[in-house]
């Protein structure tokens, strides 16, 4: 497991997240904080030991491929920042 | 005054043409402006439209009309969508937000009748447990203004404790009601994992999060637990599980029934006060007929760190929708890139940023194994704790918080504190059980309330809710009110 040290300014780049100098300084010495901790869980041997993904474990919940009614048009595009010809306008994604 | 009576006391004057709905919203929408300038449990309320909602209300009682929330004003955490309404999650990031449809939950309160109204503030995306990170200000404890309220769902916890509604909608995913709902001296039941459909809560950590009441009394979260509960198509993880009446097994007949005081929770370093009123509720639990014992949850002291990565890497990958591209307030950006990181960089506050970061990392590649899929396994020990336990006790009994409400400001510094305030709430979302917190006692000087948390089988409910309504009604905690 890691020493506790996190490459905040990588992991804000992951997480599509602008920081500031200060809170990525801040975020890290807290994180490094908070990772020590649970660095306990390490003390555990979890051999054969199967993951929990889900409390209540449903398999397979799925529903007949029927179409069924969904969200309006104008109450998708209601909320939207920019909005035009019924599409959500976003700046230019390639050149 | 009808803002101070319980579900059942007002559905009972309404059905006997006593009052009206118009006048028990009118009194609600009076304590509002009565209090709220102190408490601000609220972050908004249309008062119109409750008002109409309640003329509509007595339309259906005066014409016959019998549903079991008929006419009750309940107030609704700033995380559910309702419909033409704001949904903020107390976030800056969601801008002028107004929902285009109704949760599950919303749609059953309103097919029952209740008259659903305000946005109650919390902690922003359900992250933290104070209230303190809401982006709309703090929330002040009814009992003492200078203290935090709990959270995520304080405003809804102190809405109900102020008699502003007479009762709430909250969300739980570490502790998220039923600690609230202990340091504001109510009911608060967070129900069995898949027992309340999700469909409208925003998501937080989607296999820990549920939708629960805050109440004056076990007889109204019962009544208000069965209306919420049922399967839901719309909501994958929700339990095809039949809904029983759950206030009928409120007996109060508790004789032969098993309790377990788990060791683990009652360490030193435990408040005395708390460990005061835990022990006396034993012994009460003791005269009712019931036989306490105590047991282990050995992985007891895991929970928290298990929690804090399962629960923040989740949340990770949820709080990626905010983008400023389909809803929300937007940064401009040259590119989608720059506007997603400068969106997301003014949107969202300090704990959520933090959460989000601790929660990539964890599922990152190099340190997904190490973090994130040992956490699950550690979270089927857990599971197995309460699993083994459930063998020989019926329910659980624990403090439902180390200490009784802390003054704003704190804990904010550090945020592992805080973190390690959930011990005894944590582990119930982990194991996916239900638990539920009731009035439990008062600390001396100042006069604070405190919780006692019951934890029970998985769709256990019925039992749960007898053991919490006999233990109640067997003692004077909830009768009491702030003075404000």
């Amino acid at each position: 497991m890691a020493t506790g040290e996190i490459d905040v300014k990588y992991v804000a780049h992951l997480a599509r997240l602008a920081l500031t100098p200060d809170e990525e300084k801040k975020l890290g010495a807290q994180l490094g904080h908070i990772l020590g901790y649970i660095e306990k869980l390490r003390e555990l041997d979890v051999t054969h030991v199967e993951p929990t993904a889900h409390a209540v474990p449903l398999v397979n919940v799925t529903r007949a491929d029927e179409i069924r009614p969904s969200l309006p048009h104008e109450d998708a595009l209601r909320n939207a920042p920019k909005e035009g010809g019924g599409l959500f306008i976003v700046p230019k994604i390639v050149e | 005054m009808l803002n101070q009576l319980t579900i059942s006391e007002l559905s009972a004057k309404l059905a006997r043409r006593e009052v009206s709905a118009r006048e028990a919203t009118q009194a609600c929408l009076d304590q509002i402006a009565r209090v709220d300038a102190k408490i601000h449990a609220f972050i908004s309320h249309d008062a119109a439209d409750a008002l109409a909602q309640a003329d509509a209300a007595d339309k259906r009682i005066s014409s016959g009309a019998k549903s079991s929330l008929l006419g009750v004003p309940i107030a609704v955490k700033d995380v559910l969508a309702v419909k033409n309404q704001p949904l903020n999650c107390a976030s800056k990031i969601l801008g002028n937000f107004i929902s285009p449809y109704d949760a599950t939950v919303i749609e059953k309160l309103k097919a029952a009748g209740a008259i659903v109204f305000g946005r109650l503030n919390m902690d922003e995306f359900a992250m933290g447990s104070s209230t303190e990170n809401s982006a709309f200000g703090l929330t002040r404890n009814p009992w003492d203004i200078e203290r935090i309220p709990g959270g995520s769902s304080g405003g809804s916890a102190a809405a109900v404790a102020a008699d502003e509604c007479l009762a709430a909608l909250g969300s739980d995913t570490g502790g998220s009601i039923r600690q609230p709902a202990a340091l504001c001296g109510c009911v608060g039941l967070k129900p069995t994992y898949g027992r309340v459909s999700r469909y409208g809560l925003v998501a937080f950590a989607s296999s820990l999060d549920q939708i629960g009441p805050f109440t004056k009394d076990v007889r109204d979260a019962a009544t208000l637990l069965g209306v919420l509960s049922g399967h839901d198509l719309r909501d994958s993880t929700s339990v095809p599980q039949p809904v029983p009446d759950y206030t009928a097994a409120l007996t109060g007949d508790i004789r032969g029934l098993k309790l377990g005081l788990p060791k683990e929770y009652m360490v030193g370093g435990l408040d005395p006060e708390v460990k005061a009123a835990v022990d006396a509720a034993v012994k009460k639990f003791t005269e009712l007929g019931a036989e306490v014992v105590e047991i282990s949850l050995p992985h007891t002291d895991y929970a928290v760190a298990t929690y804090y990565i399962i629960a923040t890497a989740e949340a990770s990958a949820n709080l990626a929708r905010f983008d400023g591209i389909r809803y929300g307030a937007r940064v401009d950006g040259n590119d989608p890139i720059e506007l997603y990181d400068k969106t997301r960089g003014a949107g969202f506050g300090p704990e959520v940023k933090r959460r989000i970061i601790l929660g990539t990392y964890v599922l990152s590649s190099g340190y997904y194994d190490a973090y994130y899929l040992r956490a699950q396994k550690v979270r089927t020990l857990i599971r197995n704790d309460f699993l083994r336990a459930f063998e020989t006790v019926d329910a659980i009994v624990t403090p439902t918080t180390p200490t009784a409400a802390f003054k704003a400001g704190e804990k904010s510094d550090d945020p592992l504190q805080m973190y390690l305030s959930d011990i005894f709430t944590i582990s119930c979302n982990l194991a996916g059980i239900s638990g539920v917190s009731v009035p439990c006692g008062f600390t001396n000087n100042p006069k604070l309330p405190l919780g006692l948390q019951l934890l029970g089988r998985p769709f256990g409910e019925e039992s749960l809710l007898k053991i919490a309504h006999a233990y109640e009604q067997a003692t004077p905690w909830h009768r009491e009110r702030a003075a404000l």
